[in-house]
């Protein structure tokens, strides 16, 4: 009956198109289905046209599908036909939406989108994940078992069992069978077989398992529901222990930005004792050459985008150095000695950088792209590590390194020193102490601009980029005890770590109170900060 | 080195004085034009907003002109900046309306820079059209509102994600900056909510500060309040500048709009400039306009700005239209009442209707807040909003929420003989007070 059906399809649109193609009966019934998109007037007809479609399991669907959970399928005006459209320039592209092959060009207003919501973006993602189960490619099939992990349907039980037995991936079928365990768990099935499901699902321990097993214990009763309580018991306190775990995760997160903030700083105003306000300034002009780089790189390198952050650390460190050079250079070596005016300096310093950067770039937020690999996360147990994060933690650490072997190791750093020690005996002995200054600073400010590179990654790419870190740079610098590069690292990870162990329970606003109220305790206490420098030098 | 950290707080504020008196453009003095006065912060944090909205106005008041001016005079704008500096709004409104006599002033866009100037409009009795949406629980004689009232964003939106397109949710997490307009509204949402039958530990209410930018935490606080079996949303009253790291870390941990949902009240299209959203594709927000609504009217506004603002790259988003609605009503007043005379104009502008940007009309009703579609949309690849829902008729703003039990029986009304904008029903007497 279907196949005399088809067979008069096929004729039919073989008459129509006037060509022989080598279509099959199943393909003609697909884009009969898929011709209906055209004339569904809501969510709700669409939807039925995705289930209808997912309904052949015919894997011929997928393309469709995937275009339209993207939103690139597209009905053409004139004979509400059905395509894929790739956006370029003024006009769209089309796709036919089966083969994928080039059918034609229109312009934008010729053709409507089919628009998607969430529902059914969640629609074709569950129609999908059926129709991928059997994918020569594991990690569409491990996609796939997820997806129906995460949305269980009695239906799903049978082609799941057909996927468990032909699977050979030992990791593939684990997760296989507990996306059947949880399908097991709404269905209808015999309590023996529930309580199994039950055990499998508990045994994966994280959150997805959680909300699972949550569900089932509020729609269960009897021995099953037991099952289920001391399941979700058990998770929860394998995950208070991970909850801890993420906490340090974070807090040492925290204070590589935080670290990152301060080292210039702890340059500038701990060795030079400068109260630099435009630190954060530079900041922002090192966010703004990544801006800049990325922007050419864009236009005419679009290749390179994946090592844009690299090319841009050595500008951002140059324009910022620059820059710190020119201020040192033009204000602050005036003012040598005058904490206030250097400080109410420095702050006219940085509102005309802010404004000036505004009037060139415009005060919108600018848009900084990720590099591949610095976009997503991976989990360690049930901890999820985000790469931007593990990535800036990595930079801050030898952003250090460097600076201390700078400091420590090389002749510059011991004038350096040597002039922070005692400026007269460092002049008598030769050194030529303004050009230490003017090179110190510029150092200071160079180091704020790679750190701008890293926070153009987390954080907004605008004008005020740089005030919103001033305030915690100084407070780590303080803290950690003025003069010492080891105070601001055990300053920056302890303020961090104590953040995020507060936040969870105090909220981010107390929090945020409770860490400064500590601090103004501590430095009451201990007004040097944490590693006071020592030495007849220090009371000068 | 002691001394000088508190010297450092101290010098901040004193900087920020300094640097909002170094920036307001003089007026010049002419008889024959009128003034119009753009209260918009174009320095602080702030500027990232305001400064498209005075941008939105020149254009304005330049079409204005081009279209012969009002009144058979010619509209000036008076550009003054407050830089984000709240006490600065009351010192800069009292300047454009004492010294430069201007007829009406556009301006403010935090809920604490409108209620800075409050009394300053009605002590000299000028006008003020405020195009933001907030937080309600007011309604002044000399304040036009032409953003959303909750009823005209919140409430809808919450609606939306409860009904089967939205996601039938059932969890929700109220996250929001710390300041007044996040807290009234969560407050609202919390009540409506609750009256809709949702228990109180399927609501989850959490707030961050101003510029936040670490969002680990919260975000993975959000993960795990989502894996209790239901669905789960996130409504954000989020602001400004904290919205971007927040979405990144959305993006990042790999929450998916399909799962939980984030609806915002503070993102527009402006926000969104500054971020890649192929992650946050399907995350919603809830305004009266958008960017991509497809009217003739709205094409034009866009093209008309692309022009004068010399970028075809740059967004027009919400309360840009509440500045054009506001504005063109403010004109049709002036040429009703046939003088600019603000008591005059306060009368002649209430019932005043002109189009809006989404193919209607919006009206100025007594309370001085106006009508006005509301739209829920999903962020798309290119940053723009798709409309997913719209309701099907014209929202009027109510000023005075009823799921606040200090607010319910109040209500505006500034036509005579009442002319009172807290009127208490209860009571029978002017002069409630509402939650803030």
């Amino acid at each position: 009956m279907i196949f005399t059906r088809a067979i008069g399809l096929l004729l039919l649109l073989l008459l129509l198109l006037g060509m022989l193609s080598p279509s099959n009966a199943a393909e003609a019934d697909l884009r009969a289905i898929i011709a209906k998109f055209a004339t569904a007037s809501n969510f709700s007809a669409t939807e039925a046209v995705v289930r209808e479609l997912a309904a052949t399991g015919d894997t011929a669907v997928e393309r469709p599908l995937g275009a339209l959970a993207e939103g690139d399928l597209y009905v053409r005006k004139a004979d509400s036909l059905v395509f894929i459209g790739k956006e370029g320039g003024g006009s769209v592209e089309l796709l036919d939406p089966l083969s994928g092959e080039k059918s034609g060009e229109a312009a934008k207003g010729e053709i409507t989108k089919i628009k998607v919501n969430n529902t059914l973006r969640r629609a074709i993602r569950d129609a999908l994940g059926t129709l991928t189960l059997g994918a020569k490619d594991p990690a569409a099939r491990i996609a796939a078992a997820d997806t129906m992990f995460k949305t269980p349907d009695a239906t799903n039980i049978e082609p799941l069992d057909a996927a468990i037995a032909s699977e050979t991936v030992a990791s593939v079928k684990a997760l296989l069978e507990q996306a059947r365990a949880a399908s097991v768990l709404v269905s209808d099935r015999p309590e023996t077989e529930k309580l199994a499901a039950v055990a499998l699902i508990g045994a994966r321990g994280e959150r997805n398992a959680l909300s699972l097993l949550t569900a089932v214990e509020a729609n269960s009763e009897g021995v099953v529901n037991d099952a289920a309580t001391a399941a979700i018991a058990n998770i929860n306190s394998t995950l208070a222990l991970w909850d801890a775990g993420q906490n340090i995760w974070y807090g040492i997160s925290l204070g590589s930005v935080l670290l990152l903030a301060a080292i210039g700083l702890a340059i500038t105003f701990g060795v030079m004792g400068v109260i630099n306000m435009a630190h954060g300034e530079m900041v922002m002009l090192g966010a703004y050459t990544t801006f800049v780089v990325q922007e050419v790189i864009r236009n005419s390198f679009p290749g390179l985008f994946d090592w844009s952050l690299v090319i841009a650390l050595p500008l951002a460190f140059s324009v910022a150095a620059l820059v710190g050079l020119v201020i040192e250079r033009g204000v602050i070596r005036f003012l040598y000695g005058r904490p206030l005016e250097t400080l109410l300096a420095t702050w006219g310093v940085s509102l005309i950088l802010q404004q000036a950067v505004r009037t060139i770039f415009g005060p919108t937020n600018q848009e900084v792209g990720n590099p591949s690999w610095m976009s997503g996360s991976f989990d360690i147990g049930q901890l999820a590590v985000t790469w931007n994060r593990l990535w800036i933690l990595v930079f801050a650490l030898g952003v250090f390194a460097v600076l201390l072997y700078v400091m420590k190791r090389t002749p510059w750093g011991l004038q350096m020193r040597a002039v922070t020690a005692n400026r007269r005996m460092a002049a008598s002995m030769g050194i030529r102490t303004p050009w230490v200054d003017a090179l110190t600073f510029a150092l200071g400010s160079g180091i704020a601009g790679i750190a701008g590179v890293a926070l153009s990654q987390i954080d907004n790419v605008s004008p005020n980029l740089g005030r919103g870190y001033i305030i915690d740079s100084f407070m780590v610098v303080v803290f950690g005890g003025v003069g010492n590069l080891w105070g601001t690292l055990v300053g920056a990870f302890s303020l961090g770590i104590v953040n995020k162990f507060l936040e969870p329970y105090a909220g981010a606003v107390l929090g945020k109170i409770v860490v400064l109220v500590l601090i103004i305790l501590f430095i009451q206490k201990r007004p040097r900060g944490l590693f006071a420098l020592k030495g007849r030098s220090v009371e000068a | 080195m002691r001394g000088s950290f508190s010297t450092i707080t101290k010098m901040f504020s004193a900087g920020a004085v300094t640097a909002g008196l170094l920036m307001s453009v003089p007026a010049r003095a002419a008889d024959d034009t009128i003034k119009v006065g753009i209260l918009h912060s174009l320095s602080g944090t702030m500027a990232i907003s305001e400064t498209t909205l005075k941008d939105a106005m020149l254009m304005l008041i330049e079409e204005q002109n081009a279209k012969g001016g009002l009144l058979g005079k010619k509209l000036e704008a008076v550009v003054v900046d407050p830089a984000s500096n709240w006490p600065l709004f009351a010192e800069k409104a009292r300047e454009l309306i004492s010294k430069d006599k201007v007829a009406a002033v556009f301006g403010c866009w935090t809920s604490v820079s409108r209620k800075s100037v409050l009394p300053v409009f009605s002590e000299l009795d000028n006008i003020l059209f405020y195009p933001v949406q907030y937080e309600g629980e007011e309604s002044e004689r000399n304040v036009f509102y032409t953003g959303a009232a909750p009823n005209q964003q919140a409430i809808p939106a919450v609606d939306y994600l409860m009904s089967e397109d939205g996601g039938s949710v059932k969890r929700w997490v109220l996250e929001g900056t710390d300041y007044v307009y996040p807290r009234t509204t969560n407050k609202i949402l919390e009540a409506y909510l609750k009256a809709k039958g949702v228990a109180a530990e399927d609501i989850m209410v959490n707030y961050t500060p101003f510029g936040f930018s670490d969002w680990q935490t919260e975000v993975s606080a959000i993960k795990k309040f989502g894996s209790a079996g239901k669905k789960t949303a996130v409504v954000s009253t989020v602001n400004g500048d904290a919205n971007v790291p927040f979405y990144k870390e959305l993006g990042n941990q790999g929450i998916k709009a399909e799962d939980i949902p984030v609806m915002a009240f503070s993102v527009g299209e402006e926000e969104l400039a500054g971020l890649d959203t192929t992650p946050l594709v399907g995350h919603l927000a809830a305004w009266n306009y958008f960017q991509s609504i497809d009217t003739p009217e709205n094409a034009e506004f866009i093209a008309d700005w692309h022009k004068f603002i010399k970028s075809d790259k740059r967004t027009t988003n919400d309360p840009m239209e509440a500045h054009y609605v506001g504005f063109n009503m403010w004109v049709k007043a002036v040429e009703k009442a046939g003088t600019t005379d603000p008591d005059k104009v306060i009368d002649a502008v209430i019932g005043v209707s002109v189009p809006n940007l989404t193919g209607g009309y919006s009206t100025m009703m007594p309370n001085h807040h106006i009508t006005k579609p509301v739209l829920i949309g999903e962020i798309q690849a290119d940053g723009q909003f798709e409309t997913v829902s719209q309701t099907s008729g014209l929202v009027m703003g109510d000023e005075w929420s009823d799921y606040l039990a200090d607010s319910k029986d109040l209500i505006s009304d500034w036509r005579a003989p009442l002319s009172c904008g807290n009127f208490n029903v209860a009571t029978g007497k002017c002069g409630g007070k509402g939650t803030n």
